[in-house]
């Protein structure tokens, strides 16, 4: 893997301005959850192409109390809000590790520590191994630190999947990030029940009537 | 419709034209009175649905646009009688300078068969019978033999030691069902698709014969569809409703690809396993794959040249 740091470089671009960069590669542009926003809305760039939306978080997860405000809606508290007031536990790797909180979290995902990604100087971003500092909003350049053939398939189009238009020159796309499919305590694409068989009418013909 | 031939008489009950009469009669003399017999076997069931206008109906290539125009309002009105559903019919034409290319991952497929379903749903496919053109087969790993594979699986995928094949029109390059056509209903676009002529079609089935892939679909039956949920969204050579008795086969959703969306398949993927696009566009993620990957097609001793690839990662 040794264009590793620039398949990540590669991931944050498409966050910000989709389509173009994509294909040719890395520009200087510089990545931010904020611009988020302006590549889902603008309609075609300077080259007449139309923007490819990725499903981004817009920032950290947030953990629910099971508490309703007086509008009913769940109450919810930042990571910072208790991480800010222990200390970090470099060694934990599963929930069973974890023994007054998130102990119901499974996790399978390699022999990594819980440490690998989150940030123990900010609960509210991830890091890097070096131990860059990496927003939410940017989790795909996290796991092309790692997984650099899939994130190189997904920036190329041929990893992921995606909706909308092949010709951007049309209209737009949107795609899905890493984190919709792989939950990233335990990434293992899931089982699946098949909802729809064809019948093959080749194979077994009905007898016209 | 043009009033150039109300003088032609007709021998056999969707043969509308002088040349695809003489057409069926020499395929009749070199393969057998018997075989010529069960061949137009279908079509001599369907004789009470087939309309004059039907019988005019020129080769629909050599239409005029304003001839195509009768005919899709002719076809729109008729959809409206027959499911009650108001639909519109169009025919995006070729895009100049696009020839598609289909990939899929197989290490990535596995199995769950919304495209099939998708497909299902986008094509107005008859629903009693699930139709799809889409099959998936279930491989043992290790073969790419298709007489391996089970196409009828039914328990959670992916199962162990199994990897996914699916299998639709691969819209060759050098298309055997397209040569054994009698009477020229089926063709190759500028953009590679393999198209049907569903009103042109006279139901001989030499082409699903021709087909090393299975991919082709006759119409025992008239499509049923509930009036609401009919793809109003529809094309001429694509996913309008066939008649009874007519042959068909995946176009690329190309009332959708033409006009620069993905395949309705593509989209339903829930694994992210397919890849399209244009293959004269060197800069296309399709490009990309045939670059990167270690694509191969199936049956490639054939000589068929597949435009859809598979490849594992
Ligand atoms: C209600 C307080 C609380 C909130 C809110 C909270 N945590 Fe924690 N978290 C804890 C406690 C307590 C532990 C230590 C559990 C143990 O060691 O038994 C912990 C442990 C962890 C660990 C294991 C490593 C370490 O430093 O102990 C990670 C990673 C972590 N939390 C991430 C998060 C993230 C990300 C969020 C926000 C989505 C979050 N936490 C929100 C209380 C909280
Ligand atoms: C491979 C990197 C990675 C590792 C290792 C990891 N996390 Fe996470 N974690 C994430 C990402 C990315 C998110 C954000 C998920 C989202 O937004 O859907 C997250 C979200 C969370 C959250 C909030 C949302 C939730 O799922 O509850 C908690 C709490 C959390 N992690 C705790 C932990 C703990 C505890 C460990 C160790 C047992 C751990 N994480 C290990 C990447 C990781
Ligand atoms: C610090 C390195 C690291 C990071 C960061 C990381 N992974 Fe992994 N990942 C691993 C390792 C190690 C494995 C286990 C490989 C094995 O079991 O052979 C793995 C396995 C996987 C698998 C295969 C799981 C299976 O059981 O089939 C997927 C999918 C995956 N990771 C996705 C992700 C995603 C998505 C992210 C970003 C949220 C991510 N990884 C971040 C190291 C990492
Ligand atoms: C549309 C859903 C989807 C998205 C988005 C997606 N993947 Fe995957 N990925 C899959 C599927 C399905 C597989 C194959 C099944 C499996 O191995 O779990 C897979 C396989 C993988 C594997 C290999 C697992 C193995 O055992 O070989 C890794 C690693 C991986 N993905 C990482 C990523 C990363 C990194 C991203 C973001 C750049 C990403 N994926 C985006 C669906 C997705």
């Amino acid at each position: 893997m040794p264009r590793r740091l620039n398949t990540s470089g590669c991931l944050l671009l498409i966050a910000v301005s989709a389509a173009p960069g994509v294909i040719g590669g890395c520009s200087e542009q510089r990545p931010g959850a904020g611009d988020r926003a302006v590549a889902a809305s603008h309609q075609g760039d300077e080259t007449g192409r139309f923007p490819v939306h990725l499903n981004l978080p817009v920032g950290p997860p947030r953990v629910e109390t099971g508490q309703r405000d007086h509008l009913d809606r769940p109450v919810t508290v930042s990571c910072v809000a208790c991480h800010s007031l222990q200390a970090p536990d470099r060694v934990a790797r599963s929930g069973d590790d974890l023994q007054q909180f998130h102990q119901d979290l499974q996790f399978v995902h390699g022999n990594l520590a819980c440490l690998s990604c989150h940030n123990p100087l900010n609960y509210s971003a991830l890091r890097l191994a070096d131990g860059t500092e990496v927003e939410y909003a940017s989790v795909m350049t996290l796991c092309g630190q790692c997984h650099p053939r899939q994130s190189n398939d997904y920036v190329h189009g041929a990893h992921g999947g995606m909706t909308g238009y092949w010709d951007l020159t049309r209209g737009p796309r949107s795609r899905r990030i890493c984190i919709d499919c792989h939950d990233p305590h335990a990434p293992a694409f899931p089982h699946m029940i098949p909802t729809f068989k064809s019948r093959d009418r080749f194979l077994s013909p009905q007898s016209p009537h | 419709m043009s009033s150039e031939k109300p003088h032609r008489t007709f021998s056999l009950p969707v043969l509308g034209d002088v040349s695809r009469r003489t057409a069926m009669k020499a395929v009749g003399a070199t393969i057998g009175v018997a075989a010529f017999g069960r061949a137009i076997l279908p079509l001599a069931e369907l004789k009470d649905r087939v309309t004059l206008q039907e019988f005019l109906q020129k080769h629909y290539k050599e239409l005029t646009p304003q001839e195509k125009a009768t005919i899709f309002e002719r076809l729109e009105s008729e959809t409206k009688a027959q499911y009650g559903a108001a639909v519109s019919i169009r025919d995006p034409p070729p895009i100049p300078g696009v020839r598609f290319g289909y990939a899929i991952n197989l290490s990535v497929c596995n199995g769950n068969g919304r495209c099939a379903e998708a497909c299902h749903r986008e094509n107005n496919h008859d629903r009693a019978t699930s139709q799809s053109y889409i099959r998936i087969f279930e491989m043992p790993r290790g073969t790419m033999d298709l007489e391996k594979g089970r196409s009828t699986y039914d328990h959670v995928v992916p199962a162990p030691d199994s990897f996914y094949l699916p299998v639709q029109c691969f819209q060759c390059e050098n298309p055997p069902c397209v040569s054994v056509c009698p009477v020229e209903a089926t063709w190759q676009e500028p953009d590679g698709i393999v198209v049907v002529d569903y009103n042109w079609c006279i139901g001989c089935r030499y082409c699903q014969a021709a087909c090393p892939y299975h991919a082709r679909r006759f119409n025992w039956q008239q499509p049923e569809v509930p009036a609401d949920e009919i793809n109003p969204d529809q094309g001429y050579l694509s996913n309008r409703i066939r008649p009874q008795g007519a042959m068909e086969k995946c176009h690329f959703c190309l009332h959708r690809t033409r006009e620069g969306r993905l395949p309705a398949c593509l989209e339903a993927c829930p694994t992210g396993a397919r890849i399209f696009g244009n293959l004269l566009d060197p800069e296309s993620e399709i490009r990309w794959v045939l670059a990167n990957k270690r694509v191969f097609v199936l049956k490639e001793e054939l000589g068929t040249r597949p435009t859809l690839f598979y490849f594992f990662d």
